[in-house]
């Protein structure tokens, strides 16, 4: 099994800080937008652009949401065990407000389809976006793109992308694992 | 988390105190899903769900078929009264032509002790005993300890006594099963007519003062009198059982420290306990109405995991 870095911490940081203008660029103050990582993983890259958000561009207030879209998920059984389930937490309403999906990797898109359909229990948002930090082209299973996009691969089937966070596994790294 | 070591939820007697973490942790899950506005998920869509009840049930009949309905499972309900049991049909006759209309699942109450049992070694499909007899009915236990540990944090370590006909009730064994699973003390408390002669073997101790039970204990389950089952007398009047062995609020008040009540239902108000304990903020009775639902997703969730 080999693997190589993707994309080092410093790029890492240099995508997020682009990520948080372009978000910036269309939801201005946040105001009717709340960001919804998608569990587990996505939570991660949420969390990292809500707090440049704040900290960095003075954004007061944005309203930050984790959804798991485990029971919401087409491949129930279809798997060895069953499906792990993590917390939802959204204390806002996303009625008629925008909603941005955020996950780190986009591959076949079964996970932002659950998501489609799990966000619906909330409300009824006026416009969903999605906010991918790593693309995988030509991997689609579904009609679905990202809005914005951190770094686009080309990384064929038997290739995993490993996304790895200073505060889950300890570093700031992408890396391509050859299985 | 990894799944559950079972294929059929039979006994609380068959799991592992894994098992039961695991429905604990899923319920949680569930439970922040049916606080929802929008109750339902669609997890089990592709599901079918037979509801078959040999005895009567409100409870958890409906518990089940809303727990089943939550996760998107079709539902067919059977009640034992209006089908051709009456004509003489056998358990497993009438089971397997039901399960040749593609049903993957069976939600079973029977009268007989050991009927899920029998029937798991002789139909394919997942079982869920939802009470066999005076044997058990463990996802009332289940929601028992998981209304525990939501009200006092943890389950192991507590001090449990469950009051009433331990004898007749298939809750009081399935409830001693996982609360020594998880690691809680057992007294049980009653008529000594109404205690098992065996009853001790399992683990727990026999008190039949119930002040001194009460003092002893973090929570107390009231059980019913069931009286459909008492088939001789075991206690001379309800009268005097209830001065013996019912709760009211004096006597709660009079303890030396807040206990919670709990009760599996339905409710003879003013006999195990009266109205205002059965209503007092002490009472998780609702808590665990609602629990109930969770708790039994959780179980059909990952059991219909397991179907493949």
């Amino acid at each position: 099994m080999g693997q190589k870095v993707l994309l080092s911490e410093k790029e890492i940081n240099i995508i997020l800080h682009r990520l948080a203008c372009q978000l910036l660029e269309n939801h201005l103050d946040f105001k009717d937008t709340a960001l919804v990582g998608i569990q587990p993983r996505g939570t991660f890259v949420a969390q990292r652009l809500t707090k440049i958000l704040k900290e960095e561009y003075g954004v007061r207030h944005v309203d930050l949401g984790f959804l798991d879209i485990t029971f919401y998920r087409d491949d129930f059984r279809r798997g060895e065990k069953p499906l792990e389930a993590n917390k939802t937490k959204i204390d806002f309403l996303v009625e008629d407000r925008k909603v941005v999906f955020i996950d780190d990797v986009l591959y076949t898109g079964r996970s932002i389809r659950a998501a489609l359909t799990a966000i619906q229990s909330f409300g009824r948002p006026s416009e969903i976006e999605l906010l991918t930090l790593i693309d995988r082209r030509f991997s689609r299973h579904l009609p679905i793109q990202p809005n914005y996009r951190g770094r686009q691969v080309d990384a064929i089937n038997e290739e995993k992308v490993k996304v790895h966070w200073k505060e889950n596994e300890g570093e700031d790294v992408i890396y391509l694992i050859n299985k | 988390m990894s799944e559950l070591s079972v294929k059929h939820l039979l006994g609380i007697k068959y799991l592992t105190e894994k098992d039961i973490q695991l429905i604990f942790e899923t319920a949680d899950h569930f439970k922040e899903v049916i606080n929802r506005s929008i109750k339902k998920v669609p997890s089990l869509r592709d599901i079918t769900i037979a509801n078959i009840f040999f005895e009567n049930s409100t409870r958890t009949k409906l518990s089940f078929e809303l727990a089943e309905k939550r996760l998107s499972a079709d539902v067919i309900n059977f009640s034992a009264g209006q089908s051709s049991v009456k004509k003489g049909e056998t358990l497993i006759d009438t089971v397997n032509n039901i399960l040749s209309m593609k049903v993957d699942m069976v939600v079973m109450r029977h009268p007989n002790p050991g009927a899920g049992i029998f029937l798991s070694k002789h139909v394919n499909a997942s079982i869920v005993n939802a009470g066999d007899g005076a044997h058990e009915h463990p996802t009332q236990a289940l929601l028992d300890s998981y209304s525990i540990r939501e009200k006092l944090g943890d389950v192991s370590g507590k001090n449990v006594v469950i009051v009433g006909d331990i004898l007749h009730s298939r809750v009081a064994l399935s409830n001693i099963f996982a609360l020594k699973l998880q690691g809680a003390n057992v007294k049980v408390c009653g008529p000594k007519t109404l205690l098992p002669k065996y009853v001790e073997s399992l683990g727990v101790e026999v008190e039949t003062d119930l002040r001194k039970a009460l003092n002893w204990c973090d929570v107390a389950n009231m059980l019913r009198i069931q009286n459909e089952r008492l088939d001789i007398s075991y206690f001379p009047t309800t009268r005097e059982y209830t001065q013996q062995f019912g709760v009211n609020k004096k006597l709660l008040d009079s303890l030396d420290k807040e206990i919670v009540i709990m009760h599996p239902g339905p409710i003879n108000r003013g006999v195990e306990i009266t109205t205002d304990v059965a209503d007092s903020k002490q009472s998780i009775i609702l808590n665990q109405v609602e629990n109930g639902v969770a708790i039994r997703m959780a179980v059909i969730y990952l059991l219909a995991s397991k179907i493949k």
